[in-house]
C-alpha cells in the first residue's frame, strides 16, 4: 500500500510543477463555463417548463464540471503508458516488483487529481461571487455534500478504470489512435460532458443513465446541484461502486491476459 | 501558387501512406462533431426554438461555422502547430529561406484528415439547405458563400493571431482556444442566442457574429438591407490587425537556439 502511495505522490507533485499552464487553462474553463451557462439560458427562456433541472442546478453543475474538468475528462489518456506499451520499455516495468495495474492506475488517478485541484479553487472561487443567474450555489445541506465527495472518489475511480481499458487494448492492437479516439468520443458524449444527462430525450436517457458512463462524471455533479438526492443518491453511488468492480476485474483480467502472451518490441 | 501546389500534393502524397491512421483520425473529426451535433438535436428536440430560430436555421449556422473552421484548419494547421516550430528552434531555418515566412509555414502543414469534419458540414448543409425554409434566391446563395469563404479566413486569421503570441510566450497559449475551438462549438447556435455583450465583442474585437450572426438574419429575409448580406466582407478587416500583430511579432523575434 505504501509504494502506491509514493507513486501517487511523486505523480501529485510532479503535476503541481506546471503552474502557468493551469492559470491558462482555468481562464479558458472559466470563459467556456460562461458561454455554456449563456446558451442554456436562452433555451431556458424559450420554455422554462421543459427544462428537467432547475437553471440554477444547470448553473452549479456547468461550473464544477468546469472546475473538475481535469478530473473527468474522457479525451486525456496517459501517453507515458502508451509509449511503455509501444517502445518496449514495459519489459522494466514488469521487472519491477510491483503491481502493474495498480502502479499504472495509482498514477493516473494522481494525474487527474492533481491537476484538478490545482484548477478547481480559482473557478468555484469566483463562480461563488458571481451575481445571480451566473451565481454557483452550496449544496443542498452537509449529507448532500458528503454524498457529493464520495460521489467524486468513485466517478474518478470509474473514469481512470475504464481508461486502463483502453491501456490494456494496446498490447492487442499496438495502434492505440483508433480504439482511444471512439472510446473517448463516446463516453464523453455519453457521460454528461456535451449536454447533461437529463436533457437527452426518452428513453435514450433511462438506457445512458445504467451505463458506466453515467457513473463518470454525471452522478457526482447532479448529486451536488441537488437534482439527485437522498435515496436516489445512495442508489446512484450503489451503481458506481457496481460498475468500478466490474471495471476493474474487467481490466485486471484482460491485463493478465496480455501480459501472458507480450512481445516486448525492440531491444 | 505553383509552390503551394507541390507542397499540397506532397503533403497529400505523405499522409496517404498511412491510410489506416489517417482514416481513423477523420472519423475520429467526423465524430467529435457529430456528438455536438448529435447535443444540438436532444436540445431540439426538447425546445422547438431557441431566440426565434428553428432547428434547420440552427443547423445552417452550425454547418458555415464548422465548414470555415475546418477549411482553416486544413490549410492553416501549420500555425495551429506554430510554437513547436520557436521551441525547437526550426523557424531559423524558415527565416533564412527566400519566400515568406507566412508562405513557408503555410506549406509546412496541409492537415487532410480534417476532411471527417468537412464532410459532417456537407451533410448538414444537404439537410438543412431546403429543411430551413429559405427561397434559395441568387442573392442568398452570395451571401452563404460569402459566410463560408469569409468565415474561414477570420479562422485563419485567429490561427495566424495564436502563432503570433507564440513569438512573445514560446508556448502556445491555451487561451486562444477559447476563440478557435471555442468559436467553433459556440458557432453552433447564432451569436446573438449568448445576449448581447457577447455579440458586441464577437462583432467589433472578435467578428465572428459578421460571417454568421448577421448574414443568416438576411438570409431568412429577417433583414432586407443588403448591408446585411456584405457583413462577411467586414469580417475581412479583421484581417489588418492580424498581419500587423505577425509583423511586429516576428520583428522582434529572437531565436529560441537549436
Amino acid at each position: 500500500m505504501q509504494k502506491y502511495l509514493a507513486i501517487f505522490q511523486i505523480r501529485f507533485v510532479n503535476s503541481l510543477q506546471y503552474r502557468t499552464a493551469a492559470l491558462a487553462g482555468i481562464a479558458t474553463q472559466f470563459a467556456w463555463g460562461f458561454m455554456e451557462i449563456l446558451a442554456f439560458q436562452a433555451f431556458y427562456r424559450v420554455d422554462p417548463s421543459s427544462f428537467p433541472m432547475t437553471l440554477s442546478q444547470t448553473v452549479s453543475y456547468i461550473w464544477m464540471q468546469q472546475a473538475f474538468l481535469a478530473l473527468f475528462m474522457n479525451w486525456f489518456f496517459e501517453p507515458e503508458i502508451f509509449n511503455a506499451v509501444m517502445s518496449g520499455s514495459i519489459a522494466y516495468e514488469l521487472a519491477r516488483p510491483i503491481d502493474l495495474y495498480s502502479r499504472w492506475f495509482c498514477q493516473a488517478a494522481a494525474n487527474r487529481l492533481a491537476k484538478a485541484v490545482l484548477r478547481c479553487m480559482p473557478i468555484l472561487l469566483v463562480a461563488f461571487l458571481l451575481p445571480e443567474p451566473f451565481r454557483m450555489s452550496l449544496p443542498a445541506s452537509l449529507p448532500q455534500f458528503l454524498l457529493f465527495l464520495i460521489a467524486v472518489f468513485l466517478g474518478l475511480g470509474v473514469i481512470v478504470s475504464f481508461s486502463m481499458l483502453v491501456y490494456v487494448t494496446t498490447f492487442y492492437t499496438l495502434s492505440p489512435i483508433g480504439t482511444r479516439l471512439i472510446a473517448a468520443i463516446l463516453a464523453d458524449f455519453l457521460a454528461g460532458a456535451i449536454i447533461p444527462l437529463p436533457f437527452f430525450p426518452q428513453p435514450f436517457r433511462t438506457i445512458t443513465e445504467w451505463l458506466p458512463f453515467a457513473s463518470m462524471q454525471n452522478m457526482p455533479l447532479r448529486i451536488y446541484s441537488g437534482h439527485i438526492a437522498g435515496h436516489d443518491a445512495l442508489t446512484g453511488i450503489l451503481l458506481q461502486i457496481v460498475w468500478l468492480t466490474i471495471l476493474i476485474l474487467a481490466g485486471r483480467r484482460l491485463m493478465s491476459r496480455a501480459l501472458r502472451h507480450v512481445v516486448v518490441q525492440g531491444g | 501558387m505553383r509552390l503551394y501546389l507541390k507542397f499540397f500534393t506532397m503533403h497529400l502524397k505523405s499522409q496517404m501512406q498511412y491510410k489506416t491512421s489517417f482514416f481513423l483520425t477523420a472519423v475520429g473529426q467526423f465524430l467529435v462533431s457529430f456528438t455536438a451535433l448529435l447535443g444540438v438535436w436532444f436540445m431540439f428536440l426538447r425546445f422547438n426554438e431557441v431566440n426565434g430560430f428553428t432547428f434547420p436555421q440552427v443547423l445552417l449556422c452550425h454547418a458555415v461555422v464548422l465548414l470555415s473552421f475546418s477549411l482553416a484548419e486544413c490549410f492553416g494547421r501549420g500555425f495551429d502547430v506554430f510554437p513547436q516550430l520557436i521551441g525547437n528552434g526550426m523557424f531559423d531555418r524558415v527565416l533564412v529561406r527566400p519566400r515568406s515566412a507566412v508562405f513557408q509555414v503555410l506549406a509546412s502543414q496541409v492537415e487532410f484528415s480534417r476532411i471527417g469534419r468537412l464532410l459532417q458540414a456537407l451533410v448538414v448543409f444537404i439537410y438543412a439547405i431546403p429543411a430551413s425554409g429559405i427561397l434559395w434566391t441568387w442573392d442568398r446563395v452570395v451571401t452563404l458563400c460569402l459566410m463560408i469563404i469569409c468565415g474561414s479566413f477570420v479562422f485563419f486569421f485567429l490561427f495566424l493571431v495564436y502563432a503570433a503570441i507564440s513569438f512573445f510566450t514560446i508556448e502556445g497559449l491555451e487561451f486562444m482556444n477559447i476563440l478557435t475551438d471555442g468559436g467553433r462549438e459556440f458557432g453552433r447556435y447564432p451569436f446573438a442566442v449568448y445576449g448581447k455583450a457577447v455579440l458586441g465583442f464577437l462583432t467589433y474585437v472578435i467578428p465572428l457574429a459578421l460571417f454568421q450572426y448577421y448574414p443568416l438574419l438576411y438570409l431568412l429575409g429577417l433583414e432586407t438591407s443588403r448591408l446585411y448580406m456584405l457583413m462577411p466582407l467586414l469580417s475581412l478587416l479583421f484581417g489588418i490587425p492580424a498581419i500587423a500583430f505577425w509583423r511586429f511579432g516576428l520583428h522582434r523575434y529572437r531565436s529560441t537556439g537549436s
